[in-house]
């Protein structure tokens, strides 16, 4: 399979922060979903690629293309949604249209039509003026417009509510539909990649944690409850993390079948979400 | 397609991979989709039911794998039934679960053998009473 986004050994120094060993493949007609907290490193990473940022090391290829050597060609392919459009403020959608369709040889304007009329777009409002969903439609329908094969998200639901974020869980179903398409997303709403995620890459602290199917991952981790008294020092290194109360104790584990018998049948075992998976997991970095 | 429904817990333990498949295995082994017919494709099965594309594509795999589908490219994925033995195999594990069941509930009820015998009989020769509430 083609590889679409290819990241290898990426890094990024800051006074405070560092970006290291960051590197995940994309294949085409797949969905990738990016999960880290805030201030993990994934707007970081998505600059990177963007090359809005210059690396301090490492690689980053989209369709075979390095992004520092070939930016304008790069440029034309990837369609890009992130959180600000800021930079156009006072002008209308349909400003904003005219100022950015020529940069793109791709420019599909019907098709750009066609979205703003799916997506209930007032192409004469000033964008500043639109409803922070709004504007993400907008950026995902001049994204669309003009033949881009990647699309790149940046936290594209953040803030908004469970029914915008149903609508664009629709619109990329429908992106997907075209099995040359491929979309790289990061979000911390993890409820939506466990639907349409293929690959989930999870880093903390400027650091990869893992970069997988979402299929193994959900199949590898478990929550496991149980009586406070069955967390004991055999136990406790068979887990990811723990919490413990006077109730009872929650944990996260990859080695389940190992643990189910010590622990005794009173335990509940569940499959683990995204969500579990992070606040487990999170955090420990520093420690190991 | 009419055959073709496929219903997914989030919840349960069983991956969804492996609950597509036990479903389409059931829909071809009770006939419901029959041989020759269309699957969705990977891809609108996916937002049908609004999982990943690798998930979907997966239990295609494995179905082809046992035998149960063939997949065209560029064309699509359809029913075909390629190992007889397989299917048949299937089939008597299905009726055997079936017969298992009955034989508990009549013990339960007290019911003999040559009576469930004579029930099996009659139900096999067709309804001969002619009063199915069905029509």
């Amino acid at each position: 399979m083609e590889t679409i986004l290819r990241v290898e050994n990426l890094s990024k120094r800051f006074p405070g922060f560092t970006l290291d060993g960051v590197g995940f493949q994309v294949p085409r007609g797949t969905v990738m979903g990016f999960i880290g907290r805030n201030g993990a490193g994934k707007t970081t990473t998505i600059k990177l690629i963007m090359n809005l940022l210059k690396r301090d090391g490492g690689l980053v290829e989209v369709f075979g293309l390095d992004t520092e050597k070939h930016g304008a060609a790069v440029r034309e392919k990837i369609g890009f949604v992130y959180d600000e459009l800021f930079f156009y403020g006072m002008l209308t959608g349909e400003q904003m249209r005219r100022a950015v369709a020529p940069h793109y040889r791709g420019w599909d304007e019907d098709r750009f039509r066609r979205y703003a009329l799916d997506f209930e777009l007032d192409l004469k409002k000033p964008v500043e003026k639109l409803s922070k969903g709004q504007k993400t439609k907008l950026s995902l329908a001049i994204a669309l417009s003009h033949g881009a094969e990647l699309i790149v998200m940046d936290e594209p639901t953040s803030g908004l509510d469970p029914v915008f974020r149903a609508e664009l869980l629709d619109v990329l179903y429908a992106v997907i539909q075209d099995d040359r398409k491929s979309v790289f997303f990061s979000t911390h709403i993890t409820a939506d990649l466990e639907k349409i995620a293929d690959y989930i890459t999870f880093i903390d602290g400027g650091r990869m944690v893992f970069s997988e199917s979402k299929d193994a991952v959900m199949d590898r981790y478990r929550i496991v409850r149980g009586p406070a008294g069955a967390m004991t020092s055999e136990v406790r290194p068979l887990c990811v993390g723990t919490r413990s109360t006077a109730s009872g104790f929650e944990a996260l584990t990859e080695r389940v079948e190992e643990m189910a018998p010590i622990v005794g049948p009173r335990a509940v075992v569940e499959r683990a979400t995204l969500d579990d998976i992070m606040v487990y997991t999170a955090g420990r970095q520093a420690d190991a | 397609m009419s055959g073709f429904s496929v219903v997914i817990s989030q919840t349960s333990q069983k991956p969804i991979y492996r609950q597509i498949e036990e479903q389409v295995v059931s829909l071809i082994v009770s006939g419901e989709l029959g041989e020759g017919m269309e699957l969705p494709s990977i891809r609108s099965l996916a937002r049908d039911l609004r999982i990943s594309v690798i998930t979907t594509k997966r239990a295609y795999d494995d179905l082809e794998a046992e035998g149960f589908v063939t997949t065209v490219v560029g064309k699509g994925t359809y029913v075909s039934v390629k190992n007889k033995e397989l299917f048949r195999e299937r089939k008597l594990r299905s009726i055997e679960d079936k017969l298992e069941e009955a034989a508990e509930e009549a013990k339960e009820i007290g019911m003999d053998l040559p009576d469930l015998q004579a029930a099996l009989a009659i139900l096999y020769g067709g309804k001969t009473d002619g009063n199915d509430p069905e029509g």
